[in-house]
């Protein structure tokens, strides 16, 4: 019986615009959004440097990113806590169970995958253009603007790789934001606490529209790479 | 507002960094290039006179792509050296333009792979508008011009590509094989454009090999064999009386 009244009551928060479940969802968009714009900034930077530039380092520097993508999300979690705790060095931002501190977990989490596959991206793209922007005189930061460009809708896929991992995100989170009531509670977090307090119709509800979202984010990405093909045969005749 | 094509190519032949009289000759000498442990370059020596069109023709793997790579300067040579009238490569890369067998459009309208060399040359306004028509006009793809450039054919790709080029202002234009894969007519309509070019005083070396538009097109030729080159001189004379046995056997597989 349970199990059946979980789904309904699911459903009616739903349906209801729960003012509560809405709180949570936004406060996850709002968290995960802000994470994505910071790491794309650093991302596609850091991504596009390496992917143009010849620098001593280099190399180490992809070893080091590609090992960053498997960081365990608990690991992350702890180590923001311990930096922003009141012992810690950035103790005096008063940070702690914030939702700046969960944007700074997630930040550290998906930074490496926008690197990564950026630079993946980009690299590849690469090889296709150098001769041709090399002839033109396009070099430096102006062939990478330029390559970031041209590389732009493999690139919106990759940010919502990023977004699907930080929105989804449980470990990290539930450690630097406390998973605090009206402050902190993120889906995420609050599908491990109801489901532990045996409230399963949020827990539910919750894991209905998380699920929804990463529907949604695949149907964009996959919107994007038919984008570059769409008209390909448009003209054709 | 569009003008005749003759009057975008003084637009192109202004303000040059570099006029091709003085770049030529240009001159190879013991020119090397070695790749993964193969010399695809051999000890090459050559003299380009100042003529509107030199041809490079060759066997497949004859070297002659990347013998352009290396006068453009996108290639180091191993060993010997080239240089161009009295400057050296570095120097003369702005007064080059170089087209490729398979052209590299950018993700953007036909008109934007235009603007881009245009902009890049700092022209704004109504400068910029007024030459992007000049060179949609010029490539005869002003209707197409807000298309998304990949979805051109293979004959259209090639003349932006060319356009492309030619809106640097160079003095000196390398194609390689721009109409390898083209249908005769298309192939045709690459060939007026590049007659047109050298009207205006830009300076063509042509990789082809066809030796019909060899023939059509070009002054002076350079036979290529294995890495180096084994007869150079005025086309008609290359072609019909070859003294090298290199050049006679490639010239009979082709007639």
């Amino acid at each position: 019986m349970e199990f059946w009244s979980a789904f309904s009551i699911a459903f009616e928060l739903i349906s209801s615009f729960d003012t509560n479940l809405l709180e949570i969802v936004l406060l996850s968009l709002r968290v995960s959004i802000s994470a994505l714009l910071i790491s794309a900034i650093i991302g596609l930077s850091v991504g596009a440097v390496l992917a143009t530039f010849e620098f001593a380092g280099r190399s180490t520097l992809i070893i080091i990113v590609n090992a960053l993508l498997a960081l365990p999300p608990v690991v992350v979690g702890l180590v923001v806590y311990m930096m922003l705790s009141n012992a810690g060095p950035f103790g005096w931002l008063q940070l702690l169970y914030s939702p700046f501190a969960m944007i700074i977990a997630q930040v550290i989490l998906i930074t490496p995958i926008v690197i990564a596959l950026s630079r993946q991206a980009l690299e590849e793209l690469n090889t296709t253009y150098d001769e041709q922007l090399r002839s033109l005189g396009v070099h430096g930061f102006e062939k990478a603007r330029t390559l970031l460009f041209e590389a732009r809708y493999a690139l919106l896929t990759v940010l919502l790789a990023g977004f699907g991992r930080a929105i989804s995100e449980v470990g990290a989170v539930i450690i630097v934001g406390g998973n605090i009531n009206h402050v902190t509670r993120v889906m995420t977090t609050t599908i491990a606490l109801e489901t532990s307090k045996g409230d399963l119709g949020l827990a539910l509800a919750l894991g209905i529209i998380l699920l929804a979202i990463a529907v949604i984010v695949n149907i964009i990405a996959s919107s994007f790479k038919q984008l570059e093909g769409r008209y390909r045969y448009a003209y054709a005749g | 507002m569009l003008m005749p094509a003759s009057n975008a190519f003084e637009m192109v032949s202004s303000r040059q960094t570099a006029k091709a009289p003085d770049l030529f000759p240009v001159v190879a000498s013991r020119l090397s290039f070695v790749s993964a442990g193969k010399r695809i370059i051999d000890e090459a020596s050559f003299e380009m006179q100042d003529v509107p069109c030199t041809a490079i023709i060759g066997h497949n793997g004859a070297g002659k792509s990347v013998l352009l790579r290396l006068l453009h300067g996108l290639l180091r040579p191993s060993g010997g050296t080239i240089s161009w009238g009295l400057k050296q490569i570095g120097e003369v890369r702005a007064a080059q333009a170089m087209v490729f067998q398979k052209p590299v459009l950018l993700k953007r309208s036909v008109a934007a792979n235009l603007s881009f060399v245009l902009k890049r040359r700092g022209l704004r306004g109504d400068d910029l508008k007024s030459n992007t028509a000049h060179f949609l006009e010029l490539a005869d793809l002003v209707s197409a011009a807000n298309r998304p450039a990949h979805v051109l054919s293979g004959g259209e790709a090639q003349r932006l590509a060319i356009a492309r080029a030619l809106a640097t202002r160079p003095s000196v234009m390398l194609l390689d094989e721009p109409s390898a894969s083209l249908d005769p007519k298309a192939s045709a309509a690459v060939e007026q454009i590049l007659r047109q070019t050298m009207a205006d005083g830009v300076r063509v070396i042509l990789v082809t090999q066809d030796i019909g538009q060899a023939e059509r097109l070009a002054d002076r030729t350079l036979v290529m064999h294995e890495g180096s080159v084994a007869e150079q001189g005025p086309t008609k004379q290359v072609l019909e009386h070859p003294q090298s046995g290199e050049a006679k056997a490639f010239l009979h597989h082709h007639l």
